[in-house]
């Protein structure tokens, strides 16, 4: 058994794992934290496959964005995940059935196949000698010639998801005390404070 | 030898688990999105192992959308899910009946 077989079978095991314990553990928490382990395990596969930008791209963004984003909602919420948790024995048996015939399904998939006979003559972008071209290299020179305006459209697709959500979660609040910059600028020594001659030894 | 079909596999797998969390966590939408995001990390393992096999980089390219949207759809999520719990105090779906859909 050479390290790769074993380094593929160890991650595979972990995401596995992991992705089990995410949907079973029993604190909403304990199952952001096994979604990060998953994800760093795929990441680690697809170090294994040599797609070393997608991996990075899976520890930055998905660990260091998303999960992140995941753990702060968690933590914020004041829900009690115990009562949300109750129906977990009864949901289970279809749980269970459901995903037995899904995985059968895909066995089935998966024991009658191959690729077709032009397959590598349909190929849209050829991967190039990773000693020549790193992976990295590879990929930006693909997406920023063939495939720029996809890129720049799930730029925008970036933007609407920011704006939507800064929109949905903003809430003026009433009863806080804010600055009004125009209100303080628009201040003026006028109407500000009143000038008292106060003559001396009488006071006001 | 790691061949192809282990990566399907293991993608099938995980995908599955992640409809699996859908059917079992049917309270919980947090778990529920948590279950989405397994769902496309297999599809993404699909891809990136299609494309390392055939030696053709626009999978790798269509992983990178696929997060993009991913990281999208989790940031939306999550914002109707806060906005949910200000207006009900609960974040349980099956009560989500307000429009009588």
């Amino acid at each position: 058994m050479g390290f790769t077989v074993i380094a593929f079978y160890l991650f595979a095991f972990t995401a596995v794992a992991s992705g089990l314990l995410v949907v079973l553990s029993r604190n909403p928490v304990h199952s952001v934290l096994w979604l990060i382990l998953t994800f760093f395990s795929a990441a680690g596969l697809f170090v294994l496959m040599g797609a070393e930008y997608v991996a990075m791209l899976l520890a930055i963004v998905y660990v260091g964005a998303v999960a992140v984003l995941f753990l702060f909602v968690v933590m914020m919420l004041d829900v009690d995940f115990v009562e949300l948790r109750s129906g977990l024995s009864k949901y289970l048996p279809l749980g269970l059935l459901i995903g037995a015939l899904l995985l059968m399904e895909l066995g089935l998939i998966f024991g009658h196949w191959n690729f077709a006979e032009d397959a590598q003559a349909l190929r849209a972008a050829v991967t190039p000698d990773m000693a020549e071209t790193h992976n990295t290299i590879a990929l930006g020179k693909l997406i920023y010639t063939d495939y720029i305006y996809m890129f720049q459209a799930s730029g925008m697709i970036l933007l609407v998801a920011m704006i939507g959500a800064i929109v949905l979660t903003l809430r003026h609040r009433k009863d806080v005390k804010r600055q009004v910059i125009a209100d303080q600028i628009l201040r003026d020594p006028k109407d500000a404070m009143e000038l008292k001659d106060v003559k001396s030894g009488q006071g006001l | 030898m790691i061949t192809l079909e282990h990566y399907l596999a293991l993608a099938a797998v995980l995908f599955t688990i992640g409809i699996f969390g859908i059917f079992v966590n049917r309270k919980n939408v947090i778990i529920i999105l948590m279950s989405i995001e397994l769902m496309l990390l297999a599809v993404n393992i699909n891809f990136v192992a299609f494309s390392t096999h055939l030696n053709d980089l626009v999978g790798q390219i269509f992983t990178l959308f696929v997060l993009t949207v991913a990281a999208a759809e989790a940031a939306i999520g999550l914002a109707i899910l806060v906005c949910f719990f200000r207006n009900r105090g609960t974040i349980a779906v099956e009560d989500v009946n307000v429009m009588k859909g």
